[in-house]
């Protein structure tokens, strides 16, 4: 009878450890990382470079996604707001759609899919090459040689951008509402102007500066403690780590993005 | 032994189910050459990792100048680092950075000192270890040789006061594996460094180790000199040590130096049972620093390879031709009285020395060989015949064997 009741309680408790003990881990990994960008000397070189990684490399398919997002937006929105006689107000629903909520998700699940996915892999072959433990043996800290320049170059890009976007975004909007639909360039501009208010904007900043701790923090940890994988060793290893660290990327950007809403709103 | 630099005292360690290391202890001295030997997969790693703090040892204790490490302060555990180099089996290079870098990052990361400085730190380094050319090459565009010198060169370049070696032969030809043992071996005495390493390379490890601790089952088998290795009674050590010695070296077709020593014994009991008279002749390259400097380490060990081989064209179908180190041929002259050494040292001494005049293309450098012959007597000892034969008086040729030099 006991051993009933105890089984689906052990089931329970199990996962529920391992989760409270990762995310632990998780969080320790992130503050040991931040704290260490600020160690001297100041690695600026390594964080420009990640800037350029993280950042240049991905301002393409940024303003691609960011277009075409802005371009259905317009487009839902023009055949939504036309029921209402309202599509005057087109441009305050793509520019606040885009600033609070899409611009900062589809950034950081963008960049994930991009660099996240590059920076688990790269620090996973490090690991099982045994790059990490030469490291070690040299007396260089691998989270501050590795992690935290990354860390660094991911919070300074995820709000750029993520501005980029939204600027994308607005224009593929106002192609498909103005340019293809009609309303008055005038009208969708001025619209946004009056709803589109600063708080806005820095929620929007918020949420980007987190999804980037979020991001890069998931994707280098994963890559980190590949050897330490009970499911796969070596380059299998390495390709379990990239996709739970996307997979884990993107489902906890979905998540941090419903709480901070909440607290913004 | 003097105070020891590091000691194991009963370290045990167990990976998922298996006992790595079963109370282990055992002492490694300083400015000396230690290898650890075993059989594939008994914990020779494991313990290396644990000397440099990769791996923590779930009981037991490991000590660094008579101190504990586990408990060390975190400056102290530090600055123990800072002394320590180590050599990865697979080398560890990093392999997004050129040659470059790899050798130039600790000096970048752990020291102050200018770029300019560093630059020729590492340049260095890459004249000493014949990577010239090869600065900007990335690790993958390497061949395995010269992938383990650059391991080796930034394992080097912060002038480390102990270098452990995790196989550092592993995967390499006959012929680079002895210029990476003759390197580790030419670098410690010119640096002084400890070196610690984990090798199944025998007997060539002999040649270059001054002390041998062999692990077995994650337990400490034997510890002791290379002599006292071969010397030992212990089945096991013994078994080991045969199955691990092949008849015939590779490149040079010597038999090696254990297989020579077993030789000796069998000629010494005929020479005490039967009064068969016994000599031998021992060729040794006098200037095989300068050579290594001067034409490199590969071209210096091709170089003795070529003597070796014309050595044994041109002696008696009984004579046996043996590796005594790094830069000593030792021959055994069965059923050979003094004056017949002589004949035959003199019949060498003939043949190759027009080695330099017929020879090969020599590009610069040449080995400077010494030639000395001595006869046994009934209760010889190889050590002291060895080193008669190395007395002048007993020297019957000086002469140079210049040999064909390539790059790797």
């Amino acid at each position: 009878m006991l051993n009933l009741l105890q089984t689906p309680l052990a089931g329970l408790g199990r996962p529920t450890l391992f989760i409270l003990r990762e995310t632990g881990r998780l969080a320790v990994f992130f503050i040991r990382a931040l704290v260490l960008i600020f160690s001297f000397p100041l690695q600026i070189q390594k964080v420009v470079h990640q800037v350029y990684f993280i950042g240049l490399k991905s301002i393409f398919v940024i303003c691609l996604t960011g277009a075409f997002t802005g371009m259905v937006l317009g487009l839902q929105g023009y055949y939504s707001l036309v029921k209402f006689g309202a599509t005057g107000f087109l441009g305050a629903a793509v520019a606040l759609s885009l600033i609070r909520e899409l611009g900062p998700v589809l950034t950081a699940i963008m960049i994930t899919g991009r660099a996240g996915s590059a920076i688990a892999a790269e620090i996973g072959i490090m690991r099982i090459s045994e790059q990490i433990d030469a490291l070690e043996t040299m007396d260089i800290n691998p989270l501050r040689f590795l992690v935290s320049p990354r860390l660094a170059g991911a919070i300074i890009s995820f709000p750029l951008l993520t501005a980029i976007f939204d600027v994308v975004g607005i224009v593929g909007g106002y192609l498909t509402g103005s340019v293809m639909l009609g309303i008055s360039p005038g009208v969708y501009f001025s619209r946004m102007e009056t709803a589109v208010v600063m708080e806005d904007v820095t929620g929007g900043f918020i949420k980007a500066l987190v999804f980037a701790a979020v991001v890069a923090t998931v994707c280098c940890f994963h890559g980190y403690y590949t050897h330490l994988r009970a499911e796969g060793f070596g380059a299998k290893g390495v390709s379990l780590s990239t996709t739970t660290a996307v997979v884990h990327s993107c489902v906890l950007i979905l998540v941090t993005d419903y709480i901070l809403t909440s607290f913004l709103l | 032994m003097e105070s020891p630099l590091i000691r194991f005292e009963n370290v045990s360690k167990r990976l998922g189910d298996k006992q790595v290391l079963d109370r282990a202890s055992f002492s490694i001295a300083g400015g000396q050459i230690s290898a650890i030997i075993g059989k594939s997969g008994v914990g020779k790693s494991v313990l290396l990792k644990h000397i440099i703090g990769l791996m923590e040892p779930d009981s037991g204790s490991i000590y660094f100048e008579g101190k504990p490490l586990r408990g060390m302060k975190k400056t102290d555990r530090r600055a123990f680092k800072r002394r320590f180099s180590y050599m990865f089996q697979g080398n560890a290079l990093f392999d997004s950075m050129t040659v470059f870098d790899n050798i130039a990052l600790p000096l970048k990361e752990r020291t102050a000192l200018p770029f300019a400085q560093i630059k020729q730190r590492v340049a260095e380094k890459i004249a000493q270890l014949e990577l010239a050319g090869n600065e900007h090459a990335y690790p993958s565009q390497l061949s395995g040789g010269m992938r383990k010198r650059v391991a080796l060169a930034r394992a080097l370049v912060t002038g480390p006061q102990i270098v452990l070696f995790d196989e550092p032969t592993t995967g390499l030809d006959p012929i680079r594996k002895n210029v990476v043992h003759g390197m580790i071996s030419d670098y410690q005495k010119r640096f002084g460094f400890t070196g610690v390493l984990v090798s199944h390379e025998i007997p060539d490890i002999f040649y270059i180790s001054h002390r041998v601790i062999m692990i077995d089952d994650g337990a400490i088998l034997f510890e002791g000199t290379p002599e006292q290795l071969q010397a030992s009674g212990e089945p096991l050590v013994r078994q080991f040590i045969h199955g691990m010695t092949s008849q015939l070296e590779p490149d040079t077709a010597l038999v090696p130096q254990p297989t020579g020593e077993c030789r000796f014994k069998e000629e010494i009991a005929r020479l005490q049972r039967h009064e068969t008279p016994f000599s031998l002749m021992l060729l040794s390259v006098a200037n095989m620093v300068e050579a290594q400097s001067q034409i490199g380490h590969l071209a210096t060990q091709k170089a003795i390879g070529a003597l070796a081989n014309r050595v044994r064209e041109n002696l008696r179908v009984n004579d046996i031709c043996s590796r005594y180190s790094m830069n000593r041929i030792l021959i055994f002259l069965p059923n050979t009285n003094r004056e017949q050494a002589r004949m035959v040292a003199d019949k060498l001494a003939g043949h190759i020395s027009g080695l330099a005049q017929t020879g090969v293309t020599m590009r610069s450098g040449c080995l400077a060989i010494r030639a000395g012959f001595v006869e046994a007597t009934r209760d010889s000892l190889l050590e002291q015949l060895v080193a008669e034969a190395e007395e002048k008086s007993n020297t019957v040729f000086d002469f140079t064997v210049c040999s064909a030099t390539e790059d790797v």
